[in-house]
C-alpha cells in the first residue's frame, strides 16, 4: 500500500512537472522543471526495478541535459515573453483530450504481469545480445560531438586583402614586330 | 504488483497527452526541444513498464539506456541549431523563421 502512495506521488508529481515545464514563461524555469521531472522518473524507474537505467537517467537526464539547456539559453538569450500559440489551446487541448481519453479505453484491461523467467543479467544482455546498440551508441555520440563542433564554431569571415592593380604591359614591341614582318 | 503498474501506465498517459499538448502550443525552439525530452522520457518509461510486464527487465534496461542516448545527441544538435538559428535571424519565434524569405 505504501508503494503505491509513492507511486501515486511520483506519477502526479511528473505530470505535474511536465505540466509547469510547458506553462513556464522563462526557459530556465522550465529547464529546471525538466530536471525535476528526469529526477522523479529515475525515483520510478529504481522501484520498477531498472536501477541502471535509472542512474543513466538521473545523469545523463536531469545532469548533463540540464547543463546544455542552461548553456543554450544563456547562449541564445531569455525570452520571457508569451506568445500567442499557433493552434488555439482549447482547441489543442481537446484534440489531446479525445487521444487520451482513446488510449486509456485502450489500456484499460491492463495486462497481468508475467512471472519472471530466468533472463540474462544486464551486461550480458547490453554487452552480448545487444551488441550493435553499443556500436550504435558510440556512433551516435561522435555525430554528437561532430555536430555540436560544427555547428557551434563562429564562422569566420576571411579578411581581404587590398588589391593591387598591376600595371599593363606595353604592346609596343609586339606591334614593332609584327610591323618589320 | 498490479497497483503500482496501473498507476506508471495513467503516469505515461499523462506525460503523453502533456507532451503532445506542449508541441501544439509551443513556438519557441528551445521549448520545442525540451517537450521533445518530455516525450522520450515517457517513451523510456512506457518501455521499462513493459519490461516489467513482460518479466524482460534487462532487455528493456538497454533498450532505454540506448534511447537516452540518441535522446541526449537529439538534444545537443537541436540546441545547437537553435543557437545558430538565434545567430543569424535573430529570433527562436516558428512564427517568424517560417515566414523568412530568400
Amino acid at each position: 500500500m505504501l508503494q503505491s502512495i509513492v507511486y501515486g506521488i511520483l506519477a502526479v508529481g511528473m505530470v505535474v512537472g511536465a505540466f509547469q515545464a510547458i506553462r513556464a514563461p522563462r526557459l530556465i524555469t522550465a529547464a529546471l522543471w525538466l530536471a525535476a521531472v528526469s529526477m522523479q522518473l529515475a525515483v520510478v524507474l529504481f522501484l520498477l526495478g531498472a536501477p541502471d537505467v535509472a542512474v543513466i537517467e538521473l545523469s545523463v537526464g536531469a545532469g548533463l541535459v540540464t547543463v546544455l539547456f542552461v548553456f543554450a539559453i544563456s547562449v541564445a538569450g531569455e525570452l520571457t515573453e508569451d506568445l500567442p500559440t499557433i493552434v488555439p489551446r482549447p482547441l489543442a487541448a481537446s484534440l489531446i483530450l479525445f487521444v487520451i481519453i482513446f488510449l486509456t479505453l485502450f489500456l484499460l484491461p491492463t495486462p497481468t504481469p508475467v512471472p519472471t523467467t530466468a533472463e540474462a543479467d544486464f551486461a550480458t544482455v547490453m554487452w552480448q545480445q545487444r551488441a550493435v546498440d553499443v556500436w550504435l551508441q558510440i556512433a551516435l555520440i561522435f555525430a554528437g560531438v561532430l555536430g555540436m563542433l560544427g555547428l557551434l564554431t563562429e564562422e569566420r569571415v576571411p579578411v581581404k586583402k587590398p588589391v593591387q592593380v598591376q600595371p599593363e604591359e606595353p604592346v609596343f614591341e609586339e606591334v614593332a614586330d609584327v610591323a618589320a614582318h | 504488483m498490479l497497483l503500482p503498474i496501473k498507476i506508471a501506465l495513467f503516469a505515461i498517459l499523462g506525460l503523453l497527452g502533456v507532451s503532445l499538448y506542449g508541441l501544439l502550443v509551443t513556438r519557441n525552439l528551445i521549448k520545442i526541444v525540451l517537450v521533445l525530452q518530455l516525450l522520450v522520457k515517457t517513451a523510456v518509461l512506457a518501455l521499462v513498464v513493459a519490461g516489467k510486464v513482460n518479466g524482460q527487465i534487462n532487455l528493456s534496461q538497454s533498450l532505454a539506456a540506448t534511447v537516452i542516448v540518441a535522446d541526449t545527441v537529439v538534444a545537443v544538435i537541436g540546441l545547437a541549431l537553435a543557437v545558430q538559428v538565434q545567430r543569424r535571424c535573430g529570433t527562436l519565434d516558428l512564427q517568424q523563421l517560417a515566414s523568412l524569405k530568400g
